[in-house]
């Protein structure tokens, strides 16, 4: 393992590329201006293919045909570029086509603004586009979690033929730490496609559709991707817990605000008050049994976010009344100081 | 694969179906062009001994079947984005020889960009552009191709193009890019022109065999259905009022 200092958006370039990465494509957004330059920079020289397209909407189609012919594929945009991409992420859960996407969210919604927010987490985590599906979603909290999650999301959704996505924002796409990076995998550790299109010599044609006509052909289609969600909530779930055991109140926020509330967790307990922390990794599948256990044992489950309260309807489903579950939240790009969440604690404790 | 009768002593077999067709019937109606461009498009890759290294995109529309009447691999695409989905595979695997097939709606209007951006890199693949000047299968819609003063079930009046825009005529503007290798408008209303239309989309693949570039075809093609006519006369529309606003002929070829 190598040890570099990186910015997030730099780390997640070159571990995607160090993961067998084949294919990118992209349209420039900010906050992750960084991640499109490195790729531009790095992906051709090392065997790849960096396309720039005409838009976001082209973008996640070239994803879809790259995909297709059985490589791993990839692109990253930022909250308006993710919605224009969700017609076409929609058909590539259908089609059970695997590839990474980053989405570095902004403020919004509309254009909004390029500051650090977590209003995307609905569209991220219920499916986004249309129809019943899931993106297995990996949300680090530093920069170097972050180079660690880019290859876990190209194994996940090569396993399961999932499309998976990194969600961060441009606090951790823009700050710089040190990074651990992934040994680059050997192309025979990346999973066989017999199911590509790589032409129908000596076996018969690999067709890739999200389509039948007939109600009963596509239900069994969609039986068999909800089977396989099932069997991402049962083994994937990712979570990290801090100073849980004797907390009274529990912090849950993941990404830039996870990272946050760990100083709130010092904090507290410096002042003797009894906090912990539930940081989910996987934001789908969400950790509801952890949240749940932990409700048990706690008087407060405190949700913060930087949106109007999304994650905060999971973390309800979770604790489903077994503990008091307020909310504290940040809007349009303030990110507020632990001292400041802190100030919400102790509304509750005490 | 196909099921071959035996051939009775003393006939000899003058017909039969490219190896490039599987046995699944037709969901086209009786009698449109589509067919007989489906068709065209299997014999070019049987005459080219291709099938066993070509992707196929198939579009949202009337052809969103296409993946069952082919025997190679396929790739069906959203609305409009057959040509990014193919840049993507065509990048991913230089050595497949990569096709669209769209329609005027899924090319020429919610696809614009992908098709003149595709265009415009010189992205070598193969593009089957079937003109019918209407949306075909959700009922016959005006498309951005539609005649003036033809009447769809959104124009029920007549296409007034200060109202609702002037045909447009993709294959003229795609003429001008520097990207692309060849740029085609055919006919498929009658043998001659449909020999025509053959050695086009012929050479259209073999552009892309010899990295060549961004090669398409567009076909006028028909709708009887939703044109409210029969085939006979609709082949007859094209070959007397269609081809006035789109002539046939080559737009570019760089050789
Ligand atoms: C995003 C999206 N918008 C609209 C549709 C509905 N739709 C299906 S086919 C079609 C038009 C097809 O017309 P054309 O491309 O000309 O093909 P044709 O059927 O005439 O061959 C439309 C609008 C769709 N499937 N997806
Ligand atoms: S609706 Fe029109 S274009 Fe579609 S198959 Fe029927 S006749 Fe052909
Ligand atoms: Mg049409």
């Amino acid at each position: 393992m190598s040890r570099v200092l990186m910015r997030g958006n730099e780390a997640i370039a070159e571990a995607a590329i160090r993961s067998g990465l084949k294919c990118y494509f992209c349209y420039p957004i900010t906050p992750q201006g960084e991640l499109v330059e490195y790729m531009a920079r790095e992906l051709p020289k090392r065997g790849g293919v960096f396309l720039q397209a005409e838009s976001e909407v082209a973008a996640i189609n070239m994803v879809y045909g790259a995909a297709a012919a059985g490589v791993r594929a990839m692109t990253s945009s930022s909250s308006p570029g993710i919605s224009l991409k969700q017609e076409g992420i929609s058909y590539i859960a259908m089609a059970r086509l695997p590839c990474v996407i980053v989405n570095m969210m902004r403020g919004g919604p509309g254009l909004g603004n390029i500051a650090p927010a977590q209003g995307d987490y609905f569209q991220a985590t219920k499916g986004g586009g249309h129809g019943d599906y899931h993106l297995i979603v990996l949300a680090p909290s530093t920069v170097p979690e972050a180079a660690e999650l880019v290859r876990l999301a190209f194994e996940l959704s090569d396993r399961y033929r999932v499309p998976a996505m990194i969600l961060a924002d441009g606090m951790i796409g823009q700050m710089m730490e040190p990074v651990e990076l992934p040994e680059p995998v050997e192309p025979e550790d990346i999973p066989e496609r017999p199911w590509a299109v790589t032409g129908a010599k000596g076996r018969p044609k690999n067709v890739i559709t999200s389509f039948d006509l007939e109600p009963e052909g596509l239900k069994e289609m969609s039986l068999a991707l909800q089977e396989t969600y099932r069997e991402i909530e049962r083994n994937e779930v990712r979570w990290e817990e801090v100073e849980t055991e004797d907390a009274e109140l529990l912090i849950v926020a993941y990404g830039t605000m996870g990272r946050i509330a760990k100083t709130v967790v010092r904090l507290a307990r410096q002042e003797g008050i009894k906090v912990g922390l539930l940081r989910p990794i996987t934001l789908w599948p969400f950790p509801y049994e952890p949240v749940r256990e932990l409700a048990e044992r706690v008087r407060t489950v405190l949700t913060v976010e930087l949106s109007a309260g999304q994650m905060w309807e999971d973390v309800r489903l979770a604790v489903e009344g077994r503990a008091e579950t307020p909310f504290y939240g940040e809007l349009g790009g303030v990110v507020p100081s632990p001292k400041r969440i802190l100030e919400e604690v102790r509304k509750y404790v005490g | 694969m196909s099921v071959e009768a035996a051939i009775p002593e003393g006939y000899v077999k003058v017909f039969s179906k490219p190896k490039a067709l599987s046995d699944a019937k037709y969901t086209y109606c009786p009698g449109c062009h589509h067919g007989i461009i489906t068709r065209l498009v299997a014999e070019a890759i049987d005459e080219l001994g291709i099938l066993e290294r070509t992707v196929g995109i198939s579009p949202v529309g009337c052809a969103v079947f296409l993946d069952r009447f082919f025997n190679c691999d396929f790739v069906q695409a959203a609305h409009g984005r057959a040509c990014a989905v193919a840049t993507g595979i065509k990048r991913a695997r230089p050595d497949l020889v990569v096709f669209t097939y769209q329609g005027d709606g899924d090319l020429a209007a919610i696809g614009a960009a992908e098709t003149v951006h595709a265009a415009n890199r010189g992205e070598n693949i193969t593009v089957i552009f079937v003109n019918n000047g209407v949306y075909g299968m959700t009922g016959g819609e005006m498309a951005p191709t539609t005649l003036p003063g033809q009447r769809t079930t959104t124009t029920p009046l007549g296409r007034e193009p200060r109202l609702h825009g002037y045909p447009l005529k993709i294959s003229e503007m795609l003429a001008q890019l520097e990207g692309p290798a060849y740029i085609t408008r055919q006919a498929v209303f009658d043998y001659r022109h449909i020999v025509r239309a053959k050695q086009a989309i012929l050479k259209a693949f073999r552009n892309q065999l010899e990295g060549k570039g961004f090669s398409l075809v567009e076909i006028l093609s028909t709708c009887p259905t939703n044109w409210r006519m029969t085939p006979v006369e609709a082949g007859r529309w094209v070959a007397e009022h269609v081809v006035k606003v789109y002539p046939l002929g080559d737009l570019k070829d760089v050789g």
